[in-house]
């Protein structure tokens, strides 16, 4: 193990590692946006609707991430659309992250017992009412720990944009190992780095939870 | 530059050969994975002490770290031990550890459910705990999480465009050939995605079949 | 309106889960302040027709009018929405697993819709409240969970949920069906008391004796139609119908 090449270097990972977690940031708060109007499309009363959120699921979740990102970023441009790396991984991978948390937030909200809309109802509450004052405030309860599943599988998949040139984590690593030919200690510095930002990020999703159980 | 998909089928039979090539990786990775899985349930169950705690360690890195990067790592790592694979074998073995590590863990997960009252009934039968285990427990535990291997193994077809990098020809690479050739990636890129999604179909199809035949003999 | 006789008027109700036929052409009228009890056996329709008259299950044929006004108009869905909401606030509905927002404290519970609904300040809401909660003798836990309550405490919260929107009229759908055998007879005096008070109640019950001591008319139902209607006295003491006098014989057999 070459710990002298590993303390040379890896400054250049934990400025790497700024991007990975910039880049998670990022994604994450596209992911629920695209997942809360997802979940949204999934359970309106217009059928059109439903049938958009049930294809976004399905097409999305049905493809590699990889060729999601490729479309978007070398296919982008025959379609008018020029975006540079950073912002075809961001994009990509929030729409990617938004169709598997489109599954999580309507799993947490329809397995809240349909007797708690139907007596928010009956006490005159339109659907909207009971939607945000009835059934949300109990299924976000529900939805914070899987979340926090998809989040931790989203930090992973950031590596995917080391394929278009974004020098985050992976692609620093493997860019390391081509010119030191040391696999083992660039995998270790680069593993060591995603370990902690998984942690940190699982850690704060833990005190969501615990938070939002107590009251 | 607008899109052109007339010259699609002048290159399908390129694209056909890396479906091929995706499948054949899936199955050989998935299959790697399951009987993987099985083994390293057991070692972290069962193992010896010093088998155990290295193997823990391998497992926990290999969950909290991107497949990307550990395909990175088995390929070049084994060409710097002197084994040099063909980048496809690579990729399977990256692919295969990768899931049988997330197999191990819902396999040991099942086996202690299982175990308790099953390994006492198999024992007092006379059965040894190796024989026990083999013949009883496993079996039981893997039909009982039949369903999210499955889901791995659908999550795996998809994370098998990730071996395009370490250059392996399957289906994304193919279609990266191709666009290189043909500068429409758009076009190709969306053929890539939609042979993925008819496999995906394919095997949510098998998945369903295994499903119902197994809760039979449950 | 200011003629009582038909306070609630259920005409022809129908009813149709797909091709199972639920409801046969059901009419019924209510005065104001009367109290009916409906019995039946069980998947006779009792609930489905409860839960019509609020349009939580929407009938597939009839009419549902309240006071004057139809329930289940035809209107496009947004004026719909609205019209149903405003009838819903005039009908208060307890149900048999209670469905008290586990989120929310004993007090919230109560205030929430007022407060949304009736444009209350949250002093104006917490009074109502806690005199509803009085009266139905939960004053004491207004600030407790639902899961801090027993079974008969939670659907006595509820009753003074409904009320608190000053319903005109209550629909109780097997009110004390989910409690503990001495649980049940707390719930039945809250609802003895809401009697007295001229409430106007419909009543769906397996108690036979509770709804021969507060009703004033008794329902008995099966599959679908109404078989025999009166007064507690003749049709639990003199049915004229079979089907009914087999009913209450099995029932007082199956209490034993
Ligand atoms: N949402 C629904 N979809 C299909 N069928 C339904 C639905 N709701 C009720 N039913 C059917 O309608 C019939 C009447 O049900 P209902 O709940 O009104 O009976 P009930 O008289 O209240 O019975 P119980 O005493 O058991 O509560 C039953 O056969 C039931 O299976
Ligand atoms: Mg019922």
């Amino acid at each position: 193990m070459d710990f002298e090449l590993m303390l040379k270097v890896y400054p250049f990972f934990l400025e790497a590692a700024w991007l990975t977690i910039l880049l998670s940031v990022l994604t994450a708060i596209l992911g629920l946006t695209c997942g809360a109007l997802g979940a949204a499309a999934r359970l309106s009363r217009f059928r059109t609707l439903r049938f958009i959120g049930a294809a976004y699921v399905s097409v999305i979740r049905g493809t590699p991430a990889l060729i999601q990102l490729f479309i978007l970023y070398f296919g982008g441009p025959q379609i008018g659309i020029q975006l540079d790396a950073f912002e075809a991984g961001v994009i990509g991978l929030g729409v990617n992250a938004g169709a598997y948390m489109t599954e999580t937030i309507r799993g947490a909200i329809i397995t809240i017992d349909k007797g708690q809309g139907e007596a928010a109802r009956t006490l005159g509450l339109s659907q909207w009412q009971a939607m945000y004052k009835v059934i949300l405030p109990q299924s976000a309860r529900l939805m914070i720990r899987p979340l926090g599943v998809n989040i931790n599988a989203l930090i992973k998949a950031t590596a995917l944009v080391a394929a278009i040139s974004v020098v985050e984590l992976t692609y620093t690593a493997q860019r390391y190992i081509g010119s030191t030919y040391k696999p083992f200690e660039m995998f270790l510095l680069a593993g060591i780095l995603y370990m902690i930002i998984i942690y940190v990020a699982g850690r704060g999703i833990a005190w969501l939870d615990r938070k939002a159980q107590i009251t | 530059m607008g899109l052109d998909f007339s010259i699609v089928p002048k290159y399908m039979d390129v694209i056909l050969l890396g479906c091929a090539w995706t499948i054949g990786i899936t199955v050989a990775a998935a299959l790697l994975s399951f009987f993987g899985g099985i083994v390293f349930a057991v070692i972290a169950l069962y193992g010896p002490w010093l088998l155990r705690q290295p193997f823990r360690l391998f497992a926990w890195l290999f969950m909290g770290t991107p497949l990307l990067l550990q395909l990175f790592l088995i390929y070049f790592g084994l060409v710097q031990i002197g084994i040099d694979l063909p980048a496809f074998v690579a990729g399977i073995i990256g692919l295969g550890l990768h899931f049988a590590v997330y197999n191990s863990e819902l396999i040991q997960t099942a086996i202690l459910a299982v175990d308790k009252g099953q390994m006492e009934a198999a024992r007092t039968l006379g059965l040894s705990r190796g024989e026990a285990l083999r013949k009883v427990v496993i079996p039981q535990a893997v039909r009982a999480v039949l369903p999210p291997i499955g889901n791995n193994m659908i999550a795996l077809l998809k994370d098998s465009a990730l071996v395009s990098v370490i250059g392996v020809s399957e289906l994304t690479l193919s279609a990266q050939r191709v666009i290189g050739k043909t500068y429409r990636p758009f076009e190709f890129y969306l053929l890539a995605a939609a042979c993925y999604y008819v496999i995906n179909l394919g095997m949510e199809w098998v998945q369903r079949r295994i499903e119902r035949r197994i809760s039979i003999s449950r | 309106m200011t003629d009582t006789s038909d306070f609630v008027r259920i005409e022809h109700a129908q009813k149709s889960f797909g091709k199972l036929e639920v409801l046969k052409d059901i009419s019924l009228t209510v005065e104001r302040g009367q109290i009916v009890a409906i019995i039946g056996p069980s998947g006779s329709g009792k609930s489905t027709l409860l839960r019509a008259i609020n349009d939580l299950d929407a009938l597939t044929g009839g009419e549902i009018w309240l006071d004057g006004v139809q329930v289940n108009k035809t209107l496009p869905h947004r004026q719909y929405e609205k019209h149903i909401n405003e009838m819903r606030q005039q009908i208060g509905m307890v149900f048999q697993h209670f469905n008290l927002f586990p989120h929310l404290t004993v007090r919230e519970n109560v205030t929430m819709a007022p407060m949304l609904l009736k444009d209350l300040s949250k002093a104006e809401a917490n009074k109502l409240a806690e005199e509803q909660l009085d009266h139905v003798g939960m004053l004491e836990r207004i600030e407790y969970y639902p899961s801090q309550l027993s079974g008969g405490q939670k659907q006595r919260v509820a009753i003074a949920r409904a009320l608190a929107m000053k319903p005109k009229l209550m629909l109780f759908d097997e009110a004390t069906s989910a409690l503990d055998p001495e649980l049940v007879d707390e719930v039945n005096q809250v609802m003895k008391k809401l009697a007295e008070d001229h409430m106007t109640m419909i009543i769906v019950t397996h108690e036979m004796d509770f709804a021969a001591a507060v009703c004033d008319r008794v329902l008995f139902m099966d599959q679908g139609v109404v078989v025999e209607e009166g007064p507690p006295e003749v049709v639990f003491k003199n049915p004229v119908k079979d089907r009914t006098r087999e009913f209450l014989r099995k029932h007082i057999e199956g209490a034993k």
